[in-house]
């Protein structure tokens, strides 16, 4: 039954993680594309930002979250996520809006993006480097071994802090997502400006305040989801380039423009992801003694390699494009 | 005024001082770092002028985005390195090559399989139960495809590193990489020209993402990160008439490229076929009420680009001598060429070349300037500050070409979206 | 004073001009109809109003004041509803949410004018928890009518409010519009339907070619033998 507590760490357990940060950044995407039309190729390096945030204020201020039994990161992601909210608008205002105002196409918008990418990138790299760092200065990465109770488990179940971190701000952001966007005024206006942008213009809904709130929440749920990334592996710059493709896959696979599409779209990839690379044959040997002589259950009976996991989202978005290039969740746009 | 209007545009005013900036930079780097450094920078500028002319075709003319000319341009330089490096005896002497002859048949026959159950419908079988079966037949075969790969490949990585290439011209190997990135450019088209444009930038970075990482992992067919080297010149190596001539002789080459692709982008544009692409970037309903097939046209514009990033990353990676897939960077092999096109006037042909020379002119130039910089901000910090710098400066310099590339895509955008030499777009007044 | 009042409007797209000399005049207690045949501008007339398009040339007045190229959202504050005839709502909100951002300007009269709008369109109130883009076409009219009617205009523009709808449906929007004018709001509707339209309007205007052809009242123009003939089918 070993086996099996080895498919809940590799599987389970991986993919809840690799999910929980696919679906944050895939909120924020569809909702940019939602309100403004373009998809936003900076948002993986926002991501990145906000964790850098953390790094900088967690070594300015190392071991201050003992105080209150938290990891310095998780006590100083509040302030990246303000810091990557900021910077979000003033993204928008720099680079997106001018263009926006000048009436181009959605495709001049994402150049800039990528533009803006760079930047950010570069940013980064000069300040920190392009080596990679932990964000856990000064303290230790906890390991919780829960062990089972039963017969035939050895092995535990192996989670680590910054996991459980990940798995609970996902559901409050969540959570708090959908009670934004039901119940509170400005938020219905974001479902109906996405809905229908004139009649929103003519209903005489503050157009403006909406593009703002769509940048705080992309920002604060990028900065979030690269913290625990990077706390998860580490901090990294060009960390942005592989998250990239998953994030848009999530998106697309949820259907642009729909939130909650975009967090079954996140999980989605995040379990095909981790499924793809399991190696099958180890669920599969036990049952060895039960199979004729002539077959054997092969050693190696992973998809993919890991080192092909950038694959995994490209075919799932490949497969979406071809069959339903509108999502499971009937996007808005094709 | 009006009047006027033809004969000032008949003046190429514009391309004139574009051209004498352009030429004056090349002088003044040749006049800074010597010769042979200069004609290095003019070949590869020559070759970034094929990338930047693949890059336009699809931005310029039709508004496709292509994120991922890096992926395009490493297929091309993948196959100048396959087909003129000399075959690998190791390899060949074995009977690796028999066991991986009957591998790729056996793939062969999978595929056919695998077509053929997908059609199964045709003989009145429900297509749910075809699509499931057609499913699961394909990953039994893939899994099966994998378990006879794996240990022919992990065999010729043990026995002879990688297999080799196959001693032919190097231009041979220009030639098909242009049309390995026309197929790979062929099926990702296929897919996703029908959908909106963003659609294509996430799956030509996806793409190019994948090809790298093919041709890091793949030992056995790339060498990997242990990197192939040399790489034989299609014209006299620096080994056999000096550095000078040699280069001189290579850039004759890819200048003689440049002009001909040139020459017949220019013809194209006015023949029927470019009026077609115009009327239909133009005035896509119109051009579809018209009946024209919008999407075949497309395809093609998108492959032909494809095409040409082939051949340019196979002149490129020739030109260096070295094939190391880790070396293919987004920055250096997609950016660069999305900022020299958009600067040089999306659509425009010779805009394009130019940008190109000017774009990289500034990027090798900016490495020292960047570098003298840095070190006037150290020796000043610590002047006044008594600062004591972070170690790997050098490289931290470097990285700030990343942002400048990128502050400098977003004011082309903002501030001359036509670039420096707008295509000349004919209005119907 | 007339609660609108446009004079010799002129204006279009880009260059081109649609509108070539347009009068209208309705009080405020009446209903405006505006009909004529396609391409005529009628639509085109309701957008220059609401600051859709720019007017190149005449004024257009509300309660004494020149509105002419106000941005829609102001006009919005000054008590202008404004129903398009497409994309009139918002499919992926209830039809509770719809109306409310009718009023987003003005939150603290939501639930007192909720009750208004379900009082003249009782159908919403059942189907206020219900997305918007299930309604019926008639249902979802009702939704458009409902979401201007939010801010308490004083005058409620309405483009071709029975365009594809059942005549069953059309009787019951066009009693609608009479009972919301009733309420003291003024109603300046393009239609084509036009004989039931001019039935209920107190003023008709006949466009042609971008300008008046005739303008008279409803009953009036009904009756007119020439507009009967070339502009109500006989």
């Amino acid at each position: 039954m070993n086996e099996f507590i080895f498919f809940i760490n590799n599987v389970v357990i991986s993919g809840a993680v690799a999910g929980s940060i696919y679906a944050l950044g895939a909120i924020g995407i569809t909702l940019i594309f939602s309100i403004m039309r373009f998809a936003h190729f900076a948002h993986a390096d926002m991501m990145t930002f906000g964790a850098f945030m953390v790094f900088i204020f967690t070594a300015m201020f190392p071991g201050s979250g003992a105080a209150l039994g938290i990891p310095t990161p998780i006590l100083m992601l509040p302030i990246a996520m303000a810091i990557t909210a900021v910077l979000a608008i003033g993204l928008d205002n720099a680079f997106y809006k001018p263009l926006r105002d000048k009436g181009v196409k959605p495709i001049v918008l994402v150049i800039a993006s990528l533009g803006v990418t760079l930047m950010l990138q570069g940013i980064i790299r000069m300040f920190a480097g392009t080596s990679s760092r932990s964000l856990y200065i000064g303290e230790r990465k906890e390991i919780y071994r829960l062990e089972v109770p039963m017969e035939g488990i050895t092995r535990p179940i192996v989670i680590t802090d910054p996991q459980i971190w990940l798995i609970i701000f996902a559901i409050v952001a969540v959570v708090a997502l959908h009670f934004f966007l039901t119940r509170s005024r400005l938020g219905k206006a974001m479902r109906a400006m996405s809905d229908n942008p004139d009649l929103a213009e003519v209903s005489g809904i503050n157009t403006r305040a909406v593009v703002m709130v769509t940048w705080v929440i992309a920002g604060a749920l990028a900065a979030v989801a690269g913290t625990m990334l990077a706390m998860d592996v580490a901090l990294q710059p060009q960390l942005s380039f592989f998250i990239l493709l998953p994030i848009f896959a999530a998106t697309i696979v949820g259907g642009v423009g729909q939130p909650y599409g975009a967090i079954a779209g996140g999980y989605l990839v995040g379990f095909v992801e981790t499924l793809s690379v399991f190696n099958w044959s180890i669920l599969l040997r036990p049952l060895q003694p039960m199979l004729p002589e002539a077959l054997e259950v092969p050693r190696n009976l992973a998809l993919v390699g890991t080192e092909y996991k950038i694959v995994v989202p490209f075919f799932i978005l490949v497969v979406v494009l071809i069959w339903r290039p509108t999502g499971i969740f009937k996007g808005k746009v094709i | 005024m009006l009047a006027n209007a033809p004969i000032l545009n008949r003046l190429p005013v514009r391309e004139t001082i574009v051209a004498g900036i352009v030429v004056v930079a090349i002088i003044g780097v040749i006049m800074a770092q010597g010769m042979t450094f200069g004609v290095r920078m003019m070949v590869e500028a020559t070759c970034y002028a094929i990338l930047a002319l693949g890059f336009t075709i699809q931005w310029g003319y039709a508004g496709q985005l292509n994120a991922g000319v890096l992926g395009f341009l490493a297929l091309g330089g993948y196959a100048a390195m396959a087909f003129s490096v000399p075959m690998n005896a190791a390899f060949w002497n074995t009977d690796l090559p028999q066991q991986l002859g009957w591998a790729i048949v056996r793939a062969v026959f999978y595929i056919l399989i695998i077509i053929g159950v997908s059609q199964i419908h045709r003989l009145g079988v429900p297509k749910k139960v075809r699509t499931w079966a057609t499913i699961i037949v394909a990953f039994i075969l893939y899994m099966m495809m994998k378990s006879h790969f794996v240990p022919i490949a992990s065999a010729i990585e043990r026995e002879a590193q990688f297999i080799g290439g196959l001693g032919m011209h190097p231009l041979v190997g220009w030639l098909v990489g242009g049309l390995l990135a026309g197929v790979a450019g062929y099926f990702i088209g296929r897919i996703c020209l029908g959908l909106r444009s963003d659609y294509l930038v996430i799956a030509t970075l996806g793409i190019a993402e994948i090809i790298k990482a093919v041709m890091v992992n793949e030992e056995w067919l790339t060498r990997g990160t242990l990197t192939v080297s040399p790489i034989p010149w299609p014209v006299p190596g620096p080994g056999d008439i000096g550095f000078l001539a040699a280069r001189s002789l290579y850039l004759t080459l890819t200048a003689l490229v440049v002009l001909a692709i040139f020459l017949l982008l220019q013809r194209a544009y006015k023949a029927p076929w470019g009026r077609m692409i115009r009327s239909i970037r133009d005035n896509e309903i119109s051009a579809a009420a018209m009946g024209k097939d919008i999407n075949k046209r497309r395809l093609e514009i998108f492959v032909f680009g494809c095409i040409l990033m082939g051949i340019g990353g196979a002149a490129l990676t020739n030109f260096t001598s070295i094939f190391n897939a880790q070396g293919y960077l987004p920055l250096n092999h997609t950016f660069l060429i999305l900022v020299m096109a958009i600067l040089g006037g999306p659509g425009n042909n010779l805009g394009t070349i130019l940008g190109a020379f000017l774009v990289y002119v500034i990027w090798v130039m900016s490495e020292p300037v960047a570098l003298y910089v840095m070190q006037v901000v150290i020796y000043l910090g610590d002047m006044w500050f008594a600062w004591e710098p972070p170690g790997n400066i050098a490289s931290r310099a470097l990285q700030s070409r990343v942002f400048i590339i990128g502050l400098l895509i977003t004011l082309i955008l903002r501030f001359a979206p036509q670039g420096l030499m707008p295509e000349k777009v004919k209005h119907d007044t | 004073m007339p609660l609108l009042e446009a004079t010799d409007v002129h204006g279009g797209y880009g260059g081109m001009n649609i509108l070539n000399g347009v009068n209208i005049s309705i009080e405020k207690d009446e209903i405006g109809v505006i009909i004529g045949p396609n391409g005529a501008g009628k639509s085109t007339m309701l957008k220059a109003i609401f600051g859709m398009l720019n007017v190149t040339q005449g004024d257009i007045v509300l309660r004494g004041q020149s509105i002419k190229n106000t941005l829609p959202s102001k006009l919005v504050q000054q008590g202008m509803g404004f129903v398009p005839q497409e994309k009139n709502i918002f499919p992926s909100l209830t039809v509770q949410e719809n109306l409310e951002m009718g009023a987003y300007i003005h939150p603290a009269r939501v639930p007192a004018m909720l009750e208004q709008v379900y009082e003249f369109f009782p159908p919403l109130k059942e189907k206020r928890r219900q997305q918007a883009g299930e309604l019926s076409g008639g249902q979802r009219q009702m939704v458009a009518m409902g979401r201007a009617l939010m801010v308490e205009p004083s005058l409620l523009l309405l483009d071709e409010p029975t365009a594809g709808l059942s005549p069953l449906y059309m009787n019951e929007i066009f009693n609608r519009v009479k009972e919301i004018n009733k309420a003291g709001v003024g109603v300046l509707m393009v239609e084509q339907n036009a004989k039931q339209a001019l039935a209920i309007a107190d003023k008709g205007f006949v466009l042609a070619a971008g300008q008046n052809r005739y303008t008279d009242t409803g009953e009036a123009l009904l009756n007119d033998p020439e507009v009967a003939k070339s502009f109500l089918g006989g």
